[in-house]
């Protein structure tokens, strides 16, 4: 007969599924995966090694480029760090915005989230209806800071301008088109034939066992393990909001296809009240000149739209720069459950759970 | 006349392909020929009025059996190379004189009366349906029924004997 | 004369013509198609609204340089998507445009042929056109796309005999295996067979989609399969012949399931006097109409819907459409006996 070696098959870094340069060496054994070597590194900027040359509010150009689809995240992740190290009075209207801004930012990562998966599997026009929605919030970001991916859009101590007039009614406008737009990508993939058969059951991993990979976010949730940093440790204005976390059951790639599909309209209904309930104020706090912390370290995590993000600083108290700049990122501890979701899967699965994932290669390598 | 021409020009063909399936040294350009090999027979039948056998011919023969052939040659030519006709153990001089002594029996049974032509006019057997398919089918299903049956038991007896023996587990 | 060679002839031009033209233009159908149910424009720059964009397609195709892989067998490699355009061409032999029309008083038949065979001829024609895709992919001496044809060409084998075991009850019911046979049987039995036989029509719909290899089941030529799929060797005319040949198939595959399923050049209601008006418009343009409703269908398949895995396509080809024809045959023999 033939003999049944193991073939191995090398996916990437240039490959169209792996969401960026991301290499994925499998073992294979007929059409089943045996293992899986996941190989990173090749969008290594050296970010937190270049932070330790610039102070401490260049920094926050930096923090941008990595988890590139959700950029406002990431500022808003390191300014509040540096705040906690400096004890700094954030005022409300700021914290609102933040928060305003963080839950588009999640609405923009999901809808690239959804439309790269539902490509990936195969339904192409989820694609360019997610891609249409992004615009406007991407419209809506270059309104307020000019940018449109990386947006340098806070400062230590609060935002750099105030919100332009007739923004937040764009905001509300946008949430009204979204809601529905939300309902049409679950009227093409939720109760689909051809998508329940491809998500269901694959990649099933129980909530022990993601605790323990360190996973974190929605493929957390998924597993239905109740962690969220909104709720657990509120930040910005998430103390005074109403809203749910959405929690899966079976921890395979359709709950956590779920789970993200409720967070769209958990943040459309968080962005409706900060919109609604914006205070007025000022939009920075009292910071001094030169951003010099004292001497320590803390660590502060939010949520990313993939998960828990933390910062890691050290400051020395004598330069204005950071002694040491650490990212917890999200992306990088969920990839490291790819080669235990993997396993026992066919190849076609493996890009339907990198998918699923959700990792953007700017976050992992840094 | 035209008939004729249409014969031996097909019959030309036919000889033709089968001799280059035997010659050629890639396995896979073989199957190949094999391949437009039947498909002038099936120009064959259709030229002796039997359409139903040409379509069949080419449905079951050129399109499901030699595409299995065309799967096992590839999948077993993917290491090995083709088989090189200077093999040393090649006994040519039997082989030569074994078909020759073939081809003289063969040549005597032809030319010396032993086999006596079939009789001029041959009574088709009495099918109340006309048309090629019809006929075939009514025979298939009255006087053939059990040579039938017994096919179709062969055919399932070899299908579930090929999932038996690739299956992973039972 | 006349009859035997000259309109015959004439009509194989036509018909060559009018597919290969077809076939181009399906290109650009389908870009547009989906582009608007993504919300987008597709090709508008070449020619108002991008009607040239199938010809300049062509032209940059034809003018790519002709790369073979170092050591494929050249013969077969040219010859695969020959293997796979001339099938689909072929069919076109038997399929009836219209009934016989008398064009300057002579009385064409507007159909190149009727062979009493014509259903079981398409069938065969269409398990010929395998060799194509086996053949490109061993032709380009790598692995990768050998396996990827060997796994396309499971797929094709399969779904045709779900396919071919439901045509039979189609011929059961017409007592024919003539296409013109079959569309007259439906207008002597006042019925379209889409209404007699609709657990038929969709087995075929989704054996057509299969064994084109359409969305949902084109996972041996998506780009996100991680074996590059038959035809990744493939450069220029060669590469475009290949999807020509499955757009060929496409078109092949409407038609006969026009033929087949909704009466062929049959208006609807072709046997009710007061529908008689939809008399005048020509027989064959209702068959392109109907052709065309299926084409579309075939594209807005491919928009919308995921894909299926390699094994769960097989799954369903096998547990699921196969049982489900030999029911249809059973139950529609049981039906004509009792009938009769």
């Amino acid at each position: 007969m033939f003999d049944t070696n193991e073939l191995v098959l090398n996916m990437g870094p240039q490959h169209p599924s792996t969401h960026g340069v991301l290499r994925v060496v499998l073992r294979l054994d007929g059409e089943k995966v045996v293992d899986c070597d996941v190989v990173i590194g090749y969008l290594h900027r050296g970010i937190e090694k270049l932070s330790e040359n610039r102070n401490w509010t260049q920094i926050i150009l930096l923090t941008d480029r990595m988890d590139y689809v959700a950029a406002a995240t990431n500022n808003v992740g390191y300014c509040e760090t540096v705040e906690k190290l400096m004890q700094l009075e954030v005022p409300r209207r700021a914290r609102y915005v933040r928060t305003i801004l963080c839950e588009l930012q999640r609405i923009a990562s999901h809808c690239l989230w959804v439309g790269t998966h539902a490509m990936d599997i195969g339904a192409m026009t989820v694609f360019l209806y997610a891609f249409r929605e992004r615009e406007l919030i991407l419209d809506l970001f270059e309104e307020f800071c000019g940018a449109r991916l990386t947006y340098n859009s806070m400062r230590i101590g609060g935002l750099p301008q105030d919100l332009p007039s007739g923004w937040d009614k764009k905001v509300l406008q946008f949430c009204d088109i979204m809601d529905t737009k939300v309902g049409e990508y679950e009227e093409l993939l939720t109760h689909n034939r051809i998508w329940l058969e491809r998500t269901k059951g694959i990649g099933v991993i129980s909530g022990p066992e993601a605790v323990g990979l360190g996973l974190c976010g929605p493929a957390l949730r998924g597993s239905g393990v109740p962690r969220d940093v909104r709720k657990d440790e509120p930040y910005a204005a998430y103390d005074e909001m109403q809203f749910d976390v959405p929690i899966g059951t079976a921890g395979d790639t359709y709950d956590r296809y779920l789970v993200r599909m409720e967070e769209f309209r958990q943040s459309l209904r968080i962005i409706r009240q900060a919109t609604e309930g914006l205070p007025e104020g000022p939009i920075v706090g009292k910071v001094p000149r030169l951003i010099k912390p004292a001497a320590g370290e803390t660590y502060h995590a939010i949520e990313s739209p993939k998960g828990e993000l933390g910062y890691f600083i050290v400051s020395d108290g004598k330069s204005t720069n950071p002694y040491r700049f650490r990212v917890r990122p999200p992306s990088f501890c969920n990839l490291q459950g790819l080669r235990r979701l993997v396993r026992g899967h066919l190849v076609a699965d493996v890009v339907a759970l990198i998918g699923s994932i959700d990792i953007v290669l700017g976050e992992v390598d840094r | 006349m035209a008939e004729a021409i249409a014969f031996y020009t097909l019959a030309a063909f036919i000889l033709g392909f089968a001799v280059l399936v035997i010659t050629t040294k890639n396995t896979v350009h073989s199957v190949l020929f094999l391949v437009v090999n039947f498909l002038f027979v099936a120009a064959l039948y259709v030229l002796l009025g039997a359409q139903f056998l040409a379509v069949i011919q080419v449905l079951v023969y050129a399109g499901g059996i030699v595409v299995l052939y065309l799967f096992v040659v590839m999948l077993v030519n993917l290491k090995r190379p083709p088989e090189a006709h200077q093999d040393p153990h090649r006994m040519t001089k039997i082989g030569a004189s074994l078909a020759a002594a073939i081809l003289l029996e063969v040549a005597v049974i032809a030319f010396s009366g032993y086999v006596s032509a079939p009789p001029a006019t041959v009574a088709p057997p009495p099918v109340p349906v006309t048309g090629n398919t019809e006929q075939v089918g009514w025979l298939l299903y009255t006087n053939y029924l059990i040579p039938f049956e017994i096919a179709s038991m062969l055919l399932l007896v070899a299908m579930i004997g090929a999932i038996i023996l690739a299956k992973r587990e039972l | 004369m006349v009859d035997t060679v000259v309109i015959p002839l004439l009509k194989i031009l036509i018909v060559l013509n009018a597919t290969l033209v077809a076939v181009t233009y399906m290109v650009l159908l389908e870009r547009k198609v989906i582009a608007w149910a993504q919300s987008r424009l597709g090709p508008m720059r070449v020619g108002p609204y991008g009607i040239l964009q199938p010809i300049a397609d062509a032209v940059k195709l034809m003018i790519k340089e002709d790369i073979t892989p170092v050591r494929a067998d050249r013969w077969v490699f040219t010859a695969a998507p020959i293997m796979s355009m001339v099938p689909a061409l072929i069919v076109f032999a038997v399929i009836p445009f219209g009934p016989t029309v008398t064009i300057f008083g002579h009385p064409v038949p507007l159909y190149i042929t009727d062979i009493n065979v014509g259903l079981l001829y398409i069938v065969s024609v269409a398990s010929v056109g395998v060799y194509g895709i086996i053949l490109a992919g061993w032709s380009s001496n790598s692995k990768y796309p050998l396996l990827a044809s060997l796994r396309a060409s499971a797929q094709l084998i399969s779904y045709e005999i779900a396919v071919t075991m439901t045509l039979v009850s189609v011929i059961m019911m017409a007592g024919s295996l003539s296409m013109v046979g079959i569309v007259n049987a439906q207008y002597n039995q006042h019925v379209w067979y889409v209404f007699a036989q609709p657990v038929a029509f969709v087995i075929v719909l989704i054996g057509g989609l299969a064994e084109t290899n359409r969305a949902p089941f084109d996972l041996p030529e998506a780009e996100q399969e991680l074996t590059g799929g038959f035809h990744t060797e493939y450069s220029g005319m060669r590469f475009a012949l290949f999807f020509l040949a499955e757009y060929a198939n496409m078109i092949v595959v409407s038609s006969v399931v026009t033929t087949l399923f909704l009466g062929g050049w049959l208006p609807p209601f072709p046997n009710l006097s007061v529908f008689h008006f939809l008399y005048y418009i020509p027989s064959w343009i209702w068959f392109f109409i109907k052709s065309f409703l299926f084409l579309y269908l075939f594209i807005w398949i491919r928009a919308t819907l995921p894909r299926y895995r390699y094994d769960q396509l097989m799954r369903l080809g096998w547990k699921v459409l196969i049982p489900l024809g030999i029911a249809n045959l059973i139950v529609t023999g049981i039906v004509k006996v009792l009938m009769s």
